[in-house]
């Protein structure tokens, strides 16, 4: 994995969409063996990826800016809800229950999605903006984010 | 480094409006919707007669202004902050404003047309310029504002251009009918509907596909170069049919049609490819929608181009009927459906998430069967429509399933607000405060 931190992350979100496809494909047919396999696979990714935000880019973000109560708060904020609708999905999940399933597929997908477009059109390249090219925070955003999808 | 202030004014990412703002533009639209298909039943003979008729006027104007500008005016309040982080300025304020002045431009207009006498002309056209360029004036603020990458805010930068040329040429007819000015009626009207249609409404579609196809069908991006060219080949498409036309110049503005019609297709073309490489493989109703909407734009990309090419006399007037009938009831209405079947489930969760846990999912805000009902009626509408290019006694028929599609979208909506009121946990300070 290199390139930038927009390509590097940008790229996790493509594989973490891909993860989800395959989970919700096989729960609408009701292979809910296969379809518990990549929701942990999906659900692995995506906290490997929120956590390496939260704990790696936001803080220095925050720091270069010294602000602490701007974007990445929201950001923070809509990862919790998406954990929250992860917990739906596994309930759903673990009742075989489709419909439930479908709905709570759905609404994680749309909140997903428009935080991504957030974060790839205006907070990763105002990462980039301020904090340059630093190669020690690209490798620790790639460590973070290791081990999973690729 | 960079100064901190400009990073920051150009990421407003929590700055979504309270739910109200968009939703009492969509809520408005299917009214108008259902207006336009029981309007065009009782007057089959005369909509279908010709494009020049006060009757097809009324029905165009009721279908763009208090149907697809209602709800695009609405979506454009709620999707700014996400789509190119930067909200509007007194959002609140503009939304009150912008909804109560267009539905009373729309209401002057369209009774203008149906005969009330010329001073309505000019009570339209002042009602619609004052509420429209606030409108355009605080949106373009915020857009000037913006500094997102990606085609979407070049996209949207254009198309709310585009907006403020269709108003000031809509204005300037409204005014000389009302007034009785010496101004070139034809030649304006031609400008002002591939303004308003192809420089507003294709421009800012494009706009929209950009961001919402890939995030909800998990399609590959539209190619960079593709998508940047082509919102700028409609501005050059138009910049020669406004030449062409006023001048009398018919191979320019004969270039400029083939232009559009280029650049239709193209965007269609793309859009249907992406649609095919989906990474989603189960069963979506509003990708149906899109798929509708995007062969509505294709057939009247097709009927508009024989128009130019040797389209017989005896044809011309049916022909033009059948282009307004894809655009205006085929393809922006399916497209808007689609995108209000995603916009007004989540919205409802979103804001109800803020009051904590236990907020109803999309799917028990809007269930399936009511959008599925609602496309099965909307395509049989268009079917029945077009087919009254040869029969006014279809387009009537088209035209109460018309109205009978925008009552079962108005129903859905409903259900939607009904979700949403029900609820009536205390509003909890769960959201962040904004940027």
């Amino acid at each position: 994995m290199s390139g930038s931190l927009s390509e590097v992350l940008g790229a996790h979100h493509q594989a973490c969409d891909e993860a989800w496809a395959a989970a919700e494909e096989r729960a609408s047919e009701g292979r809910w063996d296969e379809a518990g396999l990549l929701l942990s696979a999906f659900t692995g990714a995506m906290a490997r990826h929120l956590s390496t935000e939260e704990t790696v880019l936001f803080p220095a973000f925050e720091a270069a800016t010294r602000i602490r109560g701007g974007p990445t708060l929201v950001m923070r904020f809509e990862h919790d809800q998406l954990r929250q609708l992860f917990g739906e999905l596994e309930a759903a999940l673990a009742a075989h229950d489709a419909a439930r399933f479908a709905g709570a597929g759905e609404t994680m997908m749309v909140l997903l999605q428009q935080h991504n477009a957030k974060e790839e059109h205006m907070l990763y390249p105002a990462c980039e903006q301020v904090l340059g090219a630093d190669t020690a925070l690209s490798s620790r955003v790639k460590a973070g984010l290791e081990g999973g999808l690729e | 480094m960079p100064h901190r202030g400009c990073v920051m004014t150009a990421l407003a990412l929590d700055e979504s409006p309270p739910l109200h703002a968009p939703l009492r533009f969509f809520a408005t639209a299917p009214i108008w919707g259902a207006a336009a298909g029981v309007l065009t039943s009782l007057r089959a003979e005369r909509v279908t007669a010709s494009r020049w008729t006060p009757e097809a006027f009324a029905v165009v104007h009721v279908l763009a202004l208090g149907f697809m500008l209602q709800v695009m005016a609405g979506a454009l309040l709620q999707l700014l902050p996400v789509a190119v982080g930067s909200a509007v300025p007194r959002v609140r304020l503009l939304a009150r404003v912008s909804h109560a002045g267009l539905n009373a431009g729309t209401l002057l207009l369209v009774a203008a047309f149906l005969g009330a006498g010329p001073g309505w002309f000019a009570a339209a056209g002042a009602v619609l310029l004052a509420t429209l360029a606030a409108y355009v004036g605080a949106v373009g603020l915020c857009l000037a504002r913006a500094r997102a990458i990606g085609p979407t805010l070049p996209a949207l930068r254009l198309a709310v251009l585009a907006l403020g040329v269709t108003v000031a040429l809509g204005v300037t007819l409204a005014l000389g009918l009302g007034l009785g000015w010496p101004v070139p009626i034809v030649e304006l009207v031609h400008l002002h509907a591939a303004w308003g249609v192809l420089g507003f409404g294709l421009c800012l579609v494009l706009g929209v596909a950009y961001l919402v196809v890939p995030m909800f069908q998990l399609t590959p991006a539209y190619p960079v170069p593709v998508a940047r060219a082509l919102p700028l080949t409609v501005f050059a498409g138009l910049g020669l049919w406004s030449v062409g036309v006023p001048l009398g110049v018919e191979p320019v503005a004969f270039a400029g049609a083939a232009v559009l019609a280029a650049a239709t297709v193209a965007f269609v073309a793309q859009t249907l490819l992406l649609l095919a490489s989906s990474k989603r493989r189960i069963r979506d109703t509003t990708a149906w929608y899109w798929r509708l909407g995007l062969c509505c734009l294709l057939l009247a990309a097709a009927s508009a181009s024989w128009l130019h090419v040797g389209c017989p006399p005896q044809l011309r007037a049916p022909l033009e009927y059948a282009t307004g009938v894809f655009v205006l009831a085929g393809a922006f209405p399916a497209l808007i459906c689609g995108m209000l079947y995603k916009i007004v489930p989540f919205l409802v969760w979103l804001h109800l998430s803020r009051r904590g846990p236990g907020a109803p999912l999309m799917h028990q805000v809007i269930g399936e069967p009511g959008p599925r009902v609602q496309l099965v009626t909307h395509a049989a509408a268009v079917i029945a429509l077009a087919a009254g290019a040869a029969s006014p006694l279809l387009a009537a028929f088209g035209g109460a399933l018309f109205a009978a599609s925008k009552v079962l979208l108005g129903l859905n909506l409903v259900v939607a607000i009904s979700v949403y009121r029900s609820d009536h946990r205390p509003a909890g300070p769960a959201a962040p405060a904004r940027c």
